[in-house]
């Protein structure tokens, strides 16, 4: 059943993606004001969500229980460490995606604006995870000193998320709901940004999984490599 | 815990007072970076003190990068975790101690950076004043925060490169928070909530220190 599952998972997230790009791009009418722009909204909420949210949230619970000793496995470590490097690669998508929805709306590529900077900010410490941990040969000392700063660099999430409360930003507020908790977008619309939520984040699903394997051999490959250099060792002090 | 911490207070802050490490080397760069930022921007915007809070804080900023790394450095001397590891010595302790010196040296360097700020950059007088407890309190919480990013880093070949990397971007919401309290001092506007951001992010730093100090230091 498990295996079943997985396996189906890629045929899925592409088949929903490609959905949602017919969906987003043909179906769905252009915005009344932004025209064929707003289709970007079908994207941004959703990659967003996936890096600031899901992945970066994973990464940073697997690095807590990581910390607490009941819970401590190298299961843990490998699936934080998969989760912030595919939040990397969405936190890039989010600021390319942003940029690309920023020119012809703000007149710039960049600006200096609090939810873009708290992001790009978010976007270093993930790089900076992956650096400290390259830094590390000890599997233990990378793990528990990657997962500490995983929690530090975690109190940068709900800083972005209420940045467009706390300061006066370009960056437009709630996108999805109302103060009220009503639904801003309608119809097809509606359905459409929906499921672009569902469809990223099972492609994020996909991506964690494939990156899990790939440090589970990588861990088996230095476990191997480590045995043989000790058999070549053993063998030199024969006779 | 606290006589722990005084304890390695006074051990990093003789030993700084003995090579004059800080005085020497990190001091004439934090000078130099001040010519720098006044020589980046011209003589005709340099003398307008609007930009400059921002400048005295990314001076200090790159002052407190090379001040981490010397204090770091002194935990990497031979038989030095030895010493604590056999002492027994609270983990605890040893940050708030280290961060104590580390906040005391920061501090020292960062009046004489203020004073050359007011010559130079022509900041004025009484508003630096007004400003001081703020560079202060700033000051001390780059110091936690500088300690905890070291301990994370630890030794090895790249520690020097991977703490700015590390470090920067925690210390970019206490830029912001400093240069609008030292503008708003400037202007003699009363900002409270720059205040608010530094105090909590100082004792957010000093409970992780306390609580992760030791767990970083068995790994």
């Amino acid at each position: 059943m498990h295996r079943t599952l997985a396996r189906l998972l890629g045929p899925a997230t592409l088949a929903l993606l490609a959905l949602t790009v017919w969906l987003g791009l043909v179906v769905t009418p252009p915005d009344r004001v932004q025209g064929n722009l707003a289709r970007l909204v079908y994207v941004h909420p959703a990659v967003a969500w996936v890096a600031l949210y899901l992945s970066f949230g994973t990464a940073t619970i697997a690095s807590a229980l990581y910390l607490w000793r009941r819970t401590r496995s190298v299961t843990l470590d490998r699936v934080a460490v998969s989760a912030m490097e595919v939040s990397l690669v969405f936190i890039v998508l989010t600021l390319v995606t942003g940029s690309i929805w920023g020119r012809p709306t703000w007149g710039v590529w960049w600006a200096w604006d609090a939810r873009l900077t708290s992001t790009a900010i978010l976007g270093v410490l993930a790089a900076g995870y992956l650096a400290l941990r390259r830094a590390n040969d000890d599997p233990q000392r990378r793990a528990t000193r990657s997962a500490v700063f995983a929690l530090v660099a975690a109190i940068n999430v709900p800083i972005i998320h209420f940045s467009v409360l706390w300061w006066k930003t370009l960056h437009q507020g709630a996108t999805v709901f109302t103060a009220n908790h009503t639904l801003k977008i309608h119809g097809l619309m509606a359905w459409t940004l929906l499921l672009s939520f569902v469809a990223f984040s099972l492609a994020y699903l996909w991506l964690l999984r494939a990156r899990y394997r790939l440090e589970v051999a990588r861990a088996r490959r230095e476990s191997d490599d480590l045995t043989a250099a000790l058999a070549a060792r053993v063998l030199e002090g024969r006779p | 815990m606290i006589r722990v911490a005084l304890l390695v207070a006074g051990k990093d802050l003789r030993i700084e007072a003995r090579s004059r490490v800080l005085a020497s080397q990190v001091l004439p760069f934090g000078v130099m970076a001040l010519v720098l930022a006044g020589l980046a921007l011209g003589p005709a915007r340099a003398g307008h003190s609007g930009a400059a809070p921002g400048l005295f804080y990314l001076v200090l900023l790159l002052v407190t990068l090379l001040a981490v790394g010397r204090s770091q450095s002194l935990e990497r001397a031979a038989g030095t975790r030895a010493s604590v590891a056999t002492l027994g010595l609270d983990p605890a302790g040893v940050f708030l101690g280290k961060s104590a010196a580390l906040a005391l040296e920061l501090v020292t360097m960062g009046l004489v950076l203020e004073a050359l700020a007011v010559v130079m950059l022509h900041v004025a007088l009484a508003g630096a004043l007004v400003a001081l407890p703020s560079v202060v309190v700033t000051l001390a919480t780059l110091a936690a925060a500088g300690t905890l990013y070291g301990a994370i880093v630890g030794e090895g070949p790249v520690a020097s490169t991977l703490l700015p990397v590390l470090a920067l971007p925690a210390f970019a919401p206490l830029l912001i928070a400093g240069e609008r309290a030292f503008s708003a001092a400037l202007s003699r506007q009363a900002e409270a909530r720059w205040w608010v951001i530094t105090l909590v992010a100082l004792a957010a730093y000093l409970a992780v220190g306390v609580l992760a100090y030791g767990v970083l230091e068995d790994s």
